[in-house]
């Protein structure tokens, strides 16, 4: 009998902790938005974007390169078309001028994106619920191309449309 | 000498056949083999809470060394934010379900053989069957279905340990920052990634217990045969995990595009 109990009870845990496994991989790994373990303290600020790019939840925010924090969450303003960002700032930076400057940047050439912040020069700090007003939005590779490209064909934009009355007149002599 | 060939493969066909019969039968006989869940249970243990530590100390030593390797490679591009991506789908569609399904063979795999092999040697099954209770369903599909129940959650758990593990070297001693390693993670792995290694790892939990509950039901009744039916039981589940492996994974493949 005595056996049998420790039997039952391994067999119990080991179903426990293969589903608990299971579990944790189907709501952690795809983003799922279900959050394990306690909410790190930290207090919040929102930021407001143009473009956010790919950034994700859980992407770190840092200052002069060092981590201070991460973004919480990421919401649609349908009502001025923008993207929110809320982030958690670490408690122990509590100095962050209100004027800062927050913009998108991206880790390496090919990285994920992160939110770094370049202080300002206000002597009133961010606080809980406080929002940054000055941010810069994802540099988007296409668009950037895409702009390029655009300059480009404008200048030698003359030479491509002469041709072209050049092949039409032909054309129309041809006739 | 031409022969000597023919033989051979004929020898093959049989052994297929057989295994395709004894498949067959055993999941006939499964259905009420359910209906003793002690005998299950029992298995269950066997298969799977007694090869607990194996798997979590192999997952946790395949994650770290995943790590520091994809890493290093990662490195190299300048893109080691990429190395919770990388970890968690090499864990989970590749390593774990074919190195637990290894191990497996290697652990509980040998002992299914030749627990059940002495029991032929030493006519316990003839004694059963002279009883009328038959050895199919009390002796050989309990232990198969452990086996087939044991397999998928040993790697799932073997996965989770891994990302540990990877995690363990990428961030604590590389310095990946965490919220990256997890947030590109959480982007591109998707629960058809999951699904994917549980599918695969429970084909593999058929195929090794089969072929384990196999060898040992067909052992010949002496000490050199069950020894000899424990060693074929670590090849044929090895070789067969990793050729399947391949099936599955180009089948796979060939879905998502």
């Amino acid at each position: 009998m005595r056996a049998n109990r420790t039997l039952e009870i391994g067999t119990g845990l080991f179903v426990l902790l293969g589903f608990a496994a299971l579990l944790f991989l189907t709501t952690q790994l795809p983003a799922s938005g279900v959050k394990f373990g306690a909410p790190r303290a930290g207090y919040h600020v929102s930021a407001e974007f143009d473009n956010i790019g790919d950034l994700k939840v859980g992407a770190p925010v840092t200052m002069a390169g060092v981590h201070v924090g991460e973004v919480e969450g990421i919401r649609f303003d349908s009502k001025d078309y923008k993207a929110v960002a809320s982030l958690r700032v670490d408690s122990q930076y509590n100095h962050i001028p209100e004027d800062s400057y927050a913009s998108i940047q991206t880790q390496g050439l090919l990285g994920g994106k992160y939110i770094g912040i370049s202080p300002g020069g206000l002597d009133s700090y961010l606080k809980d619920g406080s929002r940054i007003e000055q941010t810069q939005s994802a540099i988007v590779l296409e668009s950037l191309i895409n702009k390029f490209f655009a300059n480009y064909s404008s200048k030698g934009g003359g030479d491509g449309q002469g041709q072209g009355a050049d092949n039409q007149s032909k054309a129309e002599s041809r006739k | 000498m031409n022969h000597g060939g023919n033989g051979f493969i004929l020898e093959g066909v049989r052994r297929l056949g057989a295994v395709t019969i004894f498949l067959a039968r055993l999941l006939l006989e499964s259905v009420p083999a359910l209906g003793r869940p002690r005998l299950l249970v029992h298995q269950i243990y066997n298969a799977g809470a007694r090869s607990l530590i194996i798997i979590m100390l192999s997952g946790l030593f395949v994650g770290m060394v995943l790590g520091l390797q994809a890493f290093n490679l990662l490195q190299r591009f300048g893109s080691e934010e990429a190395l919770g991506t990388a970890a968690a789908l090499g864990l989970l569609k590749e390593l774990s379900p074919v190195i637990t399904a290894l191990l497996f063979a290697g652990r509980a795999g040998t002992a299914l053989t030749s627990e059940i092999g002495l029991m032929r040697a030493t006519d316990q099954l003839t004694a059963m069957e002279i009883m009328a209770v038959d050895p199919l369903r009390h002796v050989a599909a309990p232990r198969f279905l452990g086996g087939v129940v044991a397999m998928p959650l040993l790697a799932v758990i073997f996965s989770v340990i891994g990302l540990y593990g990877a995690q363990l070297i990428g961030v604590q001693l590389m310095g990946v920052d965490k919220g990256v390693f997890w947030s590109q993670m959480q982007g591109s792995v998707g629960l058809r990634d999951v699904t994917e290694g549980v599918v695969k790892s429970l084909v593999f939990g058929v195929a090794c217990s089969l072929i384990a509950v196999h060898e040992g039901y067909h052992a010949e009744p002496t000490a050199a045969g069950v020894g000899l039916a424990t060693t074929r039981t670590v090849v044929a589940s090895s070789v067969i995990t990793l050729l399947l492996d391949y099936v599955l994974t180009a089948a796979f493949l060939q879905r998502e595009t």
